[in-house]
């Protein structure tokens, strides 16, 4: 039953190899090696963590972005309105300070006008005063030429008084 | 309650079941005390009667010398390498020669012989033929025998190409920091993750488990590189039965008994000893199988191994023998089979490769099991 009776030579052989061999290992091997593994994992976690995070504040930048350029076109829109406002509003106000003006003149204008006129017809109505006086005049000194036309008038007058 | 019961139940099957599951190389071989009462009965023969038959091919023989110890490493027909004998005597004090002295067991030397591949003390001091020699039985009781045998080198040269690896290895990891893993290194990094993830961490719990990783990575390697050098048919490269050997073997399952049995907790015990949660009459019952299962399991990952190994190189050397058995009785014969045999050596070595790494896998994942019940924190039960 060779086979299944351990040997103490190898034994012992055995226990002192395996010792040896675990207690080098333990200290030249495992040691060193799990830490290096250790340390890779967490170094690769790192970076996968870092790039995670690089991620969400890309993210975060985006909305960002995009958060500003929605304000900027809201912005713009109001500016642009406003413009369009100021530019309604400076249209009209010349218009309606164009039509005061425009009245304003015209009045003036007319006020000259009836001013000139009043004046004209002023004038006019002074010569047709002198006109109907020269025309009187002369018609008077061509009735009153001779006596008898002066005594006709004279009847004619007194005639005139008589029936009153 | 039936939890605990039913876990406890649960576990004890699966270390009969696994027992068989993992031995089919026993089971192949056909009945294993038949095999090792054959084979023993050989090597238990007078050397004289060894010689007598030394002219016609003894498979058993054969196959018994490739699988146990030996004092000399044989390489080719007559030629072997001899290897330090180192003989302790409380009487006759320490001798230490070269096994070549006896002669391949022809003769003695300096008061004692080889009988078989074990040292006997004699009478005679002076080198006699072994067949003149009178055995001193009381004396060869006594002899302490360290030499370093065939086994014996071939452990150490495996340790030292461990060490060489894991040596050589740990300098990239700190050469290369922060580098991608490179030539033997990338190698072996897989495994050692494998190791440390799914055997340790998963086993045993994240808490405690880095305690036991150096000697789970040691013990995985040992297994594993010893089981593939032993399917190297090259002398003082590989080619030796060391992971099938039983001392090895009972080595390796004492380190795991021992540590189990150190780093166990009171949890631990209790659930040995004192099951908690069972009614006291089915405790008489339990404890009993507790406290063997406590001695079993170390016992199994033993025969596990020294058996699963041991099949495996008696199926290759069975199918070499093969060609010899049927060489002997027709030249032509023996080449027929030879095709045959070779075929199935190459199907049986590419197995045995699944096995070495299965088995060193098994017995480090089974070690790690029971070094996670033994620091399996007390957590409220009754559930």
């Amino acid at each position: 039953m060779e086979l299944v009776k351990p040997e103490f030579g190898l034994l012992f052989w055995m226990l002192v190899s395996f010792s040896t061999i675990l207690f080098l290992l333990k200290k030249f091997a495992w040691k060193p090696i799990l830490k290096m593994l250790h340390d890779r994992e967490e170094s690769i976690q790192k970076a996968l963590d870092s790039a995670e995070k690089a991620k969400e504040e890309m993210k975060a930048l985006q909305a960002n972005n995009e958060r500003v350029l929605l304000e900027a076109k809201i912005e713009r829109d109001r500016i642009l309105k406003e413009a369009r406002e100021l530019k309604d509003s400076i249209i009209g106000e010349a218009k309606t300070k164009a039509q005061a003006e425009g009245e304003k003149m015209l009045a003036i204008a007319r006020e000259n006008i009836n001013n000139e006129k009043m004046a004209a017809i002023t004038e006019l109505k002074n010569q047709v005063a002198k006109l109907s006086i020269e025309i009187a005049e002369k018609i008077l000194r061509e009735e009153l030429s001779s006596q008898e036309k002066q005594k006709q008038l004279v009847k004619a007058l007194l005639d005139d008084v008589k029936l009153n | 309650m039936p939890t605990t019961i039913k876990r406890m139940l649960l576990r004890n099957l699966f270390l009969l079941l696994s027992f068989f599951l993992f031995a089919p190389g026993l089971l192949l071989a056909g009945d294993p005390e038949d095999v090792i009462r054959d084979t023993a009965s050989v090597v238990a023969r007078e050397p004289e009667q060894i010689h007598e038959n030394s002219g016609k091919f003894d498979a058993g023989k054969t196959i018994i010398e490739h699988i146990t110890d030996a004092h000399d490493w044989h390489v080719i027909g007559h030629f072997s390498i001899p290897l330090p004998v180192i003989i302790y005597h409380p009487d006759r004090g320490l001798s230490v020669f070269s096994s070549g002295k006896f002669h391949h067991g022809e003769n003695t030397y300096g008061g004692y012989m080889l009988k078989g591949q074990k040292i006997m003390a004699v009478q005679e001091t002076e080198s006699i033929p072994v067949s003149q020699a009178t055995v001193d039985e009381a004396a060869s009781e006594k002899v302490w025998d360290f030499s370093i045998t065939k086994n014996v080198l071939s452990l150490f040269i495996s340790c030292a190409l461990l060490f060489f690896i894991f040596y050589t290895v740990a300098k990239t990891y700190q050469k290369r920091e922060g580098l991608a893993p490179k030539g033997l290194q990338s190698l072996v990094e897989p495994l050692i993750i494998f190791v440390r993830d799914d055997i340790a961490r998963s086993s045993i719990g994240e808490k405690h488990y880095k305690k036991f990783l150096p000697f789970l990575l040691t013990v995985f390697f040992f297994i594993w590189i010893n089981n593939l050098l032993g399917l190297i048919p090259i002398p003082l490269i590989g080619g030796t039965n060391l992971t099938g050997n039983i001392g090895v073997t009972l080595t390796l399952a004492v380190f795991t008994f021992v540590i189990t049995t150190i780093s166990a907790n009171k949890n631990y015990w209790q659930h040995v000893f004192a099951m908690p949660g069972v009614p006291v009459g089915i405790l008489f019952l339990l404890t009993p199988i507790e406290i063997l299962g406590v001695f079993l399991r170390p016992f199994v990952l033993m025969i596990r191994l020294f058996a699963n190994i041991t099949a495996g190189h008696i199926i290759a050397l069975s199918f070499f023998s093969l060609i010899f058995i049927f060489g002997e009785m027709s030249t032509g014969l023996g080449f027929g089979v030879a095709v045959v045999s070779l075929a199935f050596t190459i199907f049986m070595t590419a197995l045995e490769l699944l096995v070495a790494f299965l088995q060193a896998y098994v017995f480090t994942l089974l070690s790690a099991i029971y070094f996670g019940s033994a620091v399996e924190e007390h957590h409220g039960d009754h559930h």
